[in-house]
């Protein structure tokens, strides 16, 4: 023990201590080098947004646009982008209102569940859909609701009824898209509440159960209180995250269809569409500016607004 | 806990859980159905849990042009192993650097690793330097490098190595044992249940990504599985939307049917839904640690 106090001692001097931790330096580097190239690279990229983008130039080379607003002009007077700002906005407050209730739910009905194999089964499933790409997703969704060998229109011509060309209309999609959020998302998002759930004190049930309280009085007067701060922190950081959406699970699920764009089309398909089908770098880059920047600024009152329902719940 | 009554309210519970359960499992049968169902009962009948005429028609076809799903499956599975294998290593030893307390500026590495967790450049910056600075537009290292790092798993990682008992650095220390043995050697070695989560997280990351082969990927031989299936479907999705006219009816004919695409869902998604039973409860596990933090 006291050699070793000595060895620390003797660590002073800045040459020892950096020939005793040039290794961890080392060590580092790969995972620093390659956050520098695919993080901090593309956010000094958010630039471009006041360029005037030249391949040639590219990001640092390529001249500032005047009037340097330019490229949000074009944006702004642009009735697509806008569509796609209200249709990501209000999908994710769907999202978050039904994907949390649905999923809290679930956790309280899991965790009621007695029959151990019911329970352990049941769980499997639910979490199975999260394992599949978005790419699958889709085909999964053409399979339901294709017009002519799909199962729903099958449905609805066996009771008598029209079939519906979904892909033609708008009009269902934001449906669509919830429960398809659900399906794929309920099963992970329960395991959260749930590891929630059994973290509470049994000894509060089984005095609630002395006093003579119903399961459900139980539920509504013990669980749901005790997974408050849960459920505000995660629905806040849910929050800071409503800029962006799930790329693929709307460029999949919605096959790109142009008559779904009224509804269903979001920032983030119209930033891939802007940049890839178009080739417009300017309109795309400050779409993606303005996302990024809302974002940035969400995050920190998120992250602040955890912080203040529950200490320590903050990322930073 | 002493037993308690089948009461109405828990049969209730039965009944909206399992019928959950059952929608999340459906249209896994119906695809697996659906790939051992004829193109014409397909349109008959629509697809059913059960096969309206059975055949492994569609399973013959893919099998005699083999080639473009053997070369996606070679793809997938090189960017996989070599993704997954590189990637644990680096993030871990990022891991391993963050958990050590005594190391000067660790302060600022830990902030310059969160920052990118909450802050992005968003596709387009990021696809310029991809395509620009990084010469990535298809290179087969663009299926990989990207997603290389991940910040959420180094963080994983760290808080596993920093549970781990400081005297076991000490005294491998003075034994003589560098950073990287100690890490290589002890904590790696001890880390085993959060390495195989990440691990496993990693991996269907990298099998069932088709982002970066839709953004950067044109050349057909680098394409992985899943965007082999997105292009097959891609050509298929319009035609079925509207009513089929007699051109689009002939088109129709001439494309894959839908059994074939299902049975490509199949030959590609097969292989995660058989490891499920085995490698679910790390997943779960993961989640549980990790999740509300996310």
């Amino acid at each position: 023990m006291n050699s070793k106090k000595k060895k620390m001692k003797s660590s002073h001097s800045a040459g020892v201590k950096l020939k005793r931790f040039y290794p961890l330096y080392i060590m580092a580097l790969p995972a620093m080098v390659l956050l520098f190239l695919f993080s901090y690279l593309p956010l000094a990229g958010l630039t471009i947004a006041f360029k005037e983008y030249k391949f040639s130039g590219g990001i640092f080379g390529s001249p500032w646009i005047t009037p340097w607003y330019k490229n949000f002009e074009i944006l702004f007077n642009n009735s697509a982008a806008f569509n796609a700002i209200r249709n990501t906005l209000f999908l994710n407050a769907l999202f978050i209102i039904f994907g949390t209730s649905f999923a809290l739910l679930l956790a309280i009905c899991f965790n009621e569940i007695r029959h151990k194999w019911v329970k352990k089964i049941s769980q499997s499933l639910t979490f199975l859909p999260y394992f599949i790409s978005t790419v699958v997703v889709g085909i999964f969704a053409a399979g339901l609701l294709g017009y002519e060998t799909g199962t729903i229109n099958r449905i609805i011509e066996s009771f008598g009824g029209e079939k519906i060309a979904f892909y033609m209309e708008a009009g269902y999609w934001p449906l669509i898209m919830v429960i398809v959020n659900i399906w794929k998302g309920a099963g992970y998002s329960a395991i959260v509440y749930l590891a929630s759930i059994t973290g509470i004190d049994p000894t509060y049930y089984e005095a609630a159960e002395i006093d003579g309280a119903s399961r459900f009085r139980q539920i509504w007067n013990i669980t749901l209180p005790l997974l408050r701060s849960t459920i505000i922190v995660l629905t806040i950081m849910s929050i800071g995250r409503i800029m962006n959406s799930d790329f693929g699970l709307f460029y999949n699920v919605t096959g790109d269809m142009p008559p779904l764009y009224p509804t269903v089309d979001v920032i983030d398909t119209y930033i891939y569409r802007a940049l890839r089908q178009m080739g417009d770098i300017g309109i795309s880059s400050a779409a993606g500016f303005f996302q990024s920047i809302v974002g940035f600024v969400l995050v920190l009152i998120s992250n602040k607004a955890a912080d203040r329902f529950e200490k320590g719940s903050a990322l930073f | 806990m002493r037993k308690r009554k089948i009461t109405v309210g828990y049969v209730v519970v039965l009944l909206f859980v399992c019928s959950f359960a059952l929608i999340c499992l459906y249209p896994f049968l119906l695809v697996i159905s659906g790939s051992f169902t004829t193109n014409a009962a397909a349109i008959k009948y629509g697809f059913r849990l059960i096969p309206g005429e059975f055949t492994t028609a569609s399973y013959k076809t893919l099998f005699k042009d083999f080639s473009s799903i053997a070369n996606g499956y070679k793809v997938t599975v090189f960017v996989t192993v070599i993704g997954t294998a590189g990637s644990l290593l680096i993030n871990s030893m990022m891991a391993y650097v963050l958990s050590r307390t005594n190391l000067p500026g660790r302060k600022v590495i830990n902030i310059y690793v969160l920052i990118t967790m909450l802050f992005n450049g968003g596709m387009v910056p990021w696809y310029i330097v991809c395509t620009r600075y990084l010469y990535l537009q298809n290179n087969i290292l663009a299926l990989i490098i990207p997603m290389l790092v991940n910040a959420w798993n180094i963080f994983l990682i760290r808080n596993f190595f920093a549970s781990i008992s400081i005297s076991m650095y000490e005294s491998a220390l003075l034994d003589g044992a560098g950073e990287f043995t100690i890490f290589s050697k002890i904590y790696a070695p001890l880390s085993k249940p959060v390495m195989a989560t990440v691990l496993l997280f990693t991996a269907l990351g990298y099998w069932n990504d088709w982002w970066h082969g839709l953004m950067l990927i044109e050349d057909r031989n680098m394409q992985p599985l899943q965007m082999l299936l997105r292009s097959v479907i891609s050509n298929i999705q319009f035609l079925q939307t509207a009513d089929p006219s007699p051109e689009i009816q002939a088109l129709m004919a001439s494309v894959p049917g839908d059994g074939l695409k299902m049975a490509l869902v199949v030959l590609t998604t097969g292989p995660i839904i058989l490891l499920y039973p085995f490698v679910q409860r790390y997943f779960v596990a993961g989640i549980m640690v990790g999740g509300v933090k996310e």
